[in-house]
């Protein structure tokens, strides 16, 4: 069955260069069979990051995309607290660069209204938007969305494609969260691989709206592939949900840039 | 293939908070057969809230009776904040012959300074019984809000193991924060073993193999609370040897457990 990896990083992952760390995601994807990897954000990471580390980060992935282009996607880290330099990455990475899609992570949440022009400039370049998620009974990072955010976001842009991170991190509620809102789909990675949640987001959702993922390198591929193979739901819907659901996000993008999926 | 599979990690019965797809026994021994298990060492999930320990380690016996398919190894729960916590540890050993217990100090309300704690795993060695202790069940960030339960702290276990001669401790759910030099000294001062259902970061088998030694690192599923597949396919996403593959998935449990004759 032909595996696509929504969620990759740089960080964690062995190598000192972003060209080494690509090659050693692409090794270990290799051993367990998956085709093709998203990855977004730099070695290291900021929560709240200027628009010269997003920058920095965009070209450490635009670097390790570079000798990938057959195996990796790349999506642009963006701060909807920086709305300008935003929309320019996006113009630089997307528009006239190689990457498909936009990650959104905890500088503000999916609701604030600064993520409307980032979202909507995405749309025009039909590039999807990965929005991190998560609902903590620990406390949220100040600006960490829940899934009822990702849910706000998604009302405002019914034509855009977006993704709900970690299907909200506590699934049992996430899926609940953007169950109305169709168009949205869950990212299935970077949680534990806790039994049920497959089948959980299959019966809420519908299979076509499950996207495997993993948040390698602080992940495994192994924990989070597990959630897809050990799954209860029928093997039509592990196929969308490993790669069928992906690629037809993606189409669209890859279509404009002439680019195969 | 690289021999049985022995998973140190099981649980039977139910999570307080969740149905999971194989929290049926017959249902949980069948996808372990399915995957090459042949023994699994089996706690009860009531052990983690009833206060009637003596009744939840006679069912966990007869349910572990009950089944062939798989030699299930019932691993009963001491709790030793109640009241003659000591029978509970005689009936394991005497009445139902089990080869270890299974302890969840966090569920149970002590950190490993109590002094009943240290008698305990002292009274436990004598018995020659196997010490499974498990310092995490589920993510922090996920929990109930009305179950909210901090992980176990490890820092007095060196000292608490150092007093204990001939304890076996095998340590549950422990590689989420215990890892690098904490990990190795520890691992330094007796008869411990750590599994491998709470591993995570990509090709995390083979980082763990390059500070520990294979001989302390046993295969453990955490199911059916986490999917088994998760931590079977670990030992594909690492490239091990078939020193390395055979230790782990049953001679370094068999050395713990010999089959009687
Ligand atoms: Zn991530």
């Amino acid at each position: 069955m032909e595996i696509w990896d929504l969620h990759g990083h740089l960080s964690g992952v062995p190598g000192r260069t972003p060209d080494e760390r690509m090659a050693q995601l692409i090794a270990f994807a290799d051993r367990l069979g998956i085709a093709r990897i998203c990855v977004y954000m730099g070695m290291t990471w900021s929560y709240d990051p200027a628009p010269d580390d997003f920058r920095k980060q965009n070209d450490e992935v635009l670097q390790a995309l570079s000798h990938w282009a057959d195996r990796a996607f790349g999506f642009v880290y963006v701060n909807p607290k920086h709305v300008e330099a935003s929309l320019a990455e996006l113009d630089r990475c997307v528009r006239d660069g190689p990457m498909v899609g936009v990650k959104l992570w905890v500088a503000r949440r999916a609701n604030a209204p600064e993520v409307d022009a980032i979202v909507r400039r995405a749309t025009e370049l039909k590039a999807v938007v990965f929005q991190h998620s998560w609902i903590k009974i620990t406390g949220n990072l100040p600006g960490e969305s829940t899934p009822m955010d990702v849910a706000s976001l998604a009302a405002r842009h019914p034509d855009a494609a977006i993704i709900c991170g970690h299907t909200g991190g506590d699934w049992e509620q996430g899926v609940r969260a953007v169950r109305a809102q169709s168009h949205v789909a869950v990212d299935l990675g970077g949680g534990d691989p806790v039994a049920g949640i497959t089948e959980s987001a299959v019966r809420e959702l519908g299979a076509e709206r499950v996207i495997y993922g993993s948040d390698v390198g602080g992940r495994s591929f192994a924990s989070q592939l597990a959630k897809v193979i050990g799954a209860d739901v029928a093997e039509d819907a592990k196929r969308l949900i490993l790669a069928g659901n992906l690629k037809r996000l993606l189409a669209p993008i890859l279509e404009a840039k002439g680019l195969s999926g | 293939m690289n021999g049985p599979l022995i998973d140190v990690n099981v649980h039977l019965s139910r999570w307080p908070c969740r149905r999971a797809p194989d929290d049926e026994t017959p249902r949980l021994v069948d996808r372990l057969r399915r995957h090459g298990v042949v023994e699994a060492w089996a706690g009860s999930l009531d052990g983690l809230l009833h206060k009637d320990i003596a009744a939840v380690n006679a069912r966990l016996a007869e349910e572990c009776r009950a089944q062939t398919a798989v030699r299930l190894v019932p691993f009963g729960t001491v709790n030793p904040m109640l009241p003659d916590w000591q029978e509970d540890l005689r009936r394991c050993a005497e009445a139902h012959r089990m080869p270890g217990i299974r302890l969840f100090p966090n569920y149970h309300g002590y950190d490993l300074e109590h002094p009943e704690f240290a008698k305990l795993i002292r009274l436990a060695a004598e018995r020659r019984l196997i010490v499974t202790l498990a310092l995490l069940m589920e993510d922090e960030r996920m929990m109930h809000p009305l179950l909210r339960v901090a992980p176990v702290d490890p820092a007095p276990l060196a000292d608490r193991v150092a007093q204990t001669p001939g304890l076996r401790l095998v340590l549950l759910n422990a590689l989420r924060s215990l890892r690098g030099a904490p990990l190795i000294k520890l691992l330094g001062v007796g008869d411990i073993s750590v599994e491998i259902a709470t591993l995570e970061g990509v090709g995390g088998v083979g980082n763990l193999l390059a500070d520990i030694d294979v001989g302390r690192a046993l295969f453990g599923s955490h199911a059916p609370i986490f999917y088994f597949e998760s931590a079977l396919l670990k030992l594909k996403e690492s490239s091990l040897n078939e020193t390395e593959l055979s230790a782990m998935r049953h001679e370094n449990a068999r050395r713990l457990l010999p089959i009687e004759t």
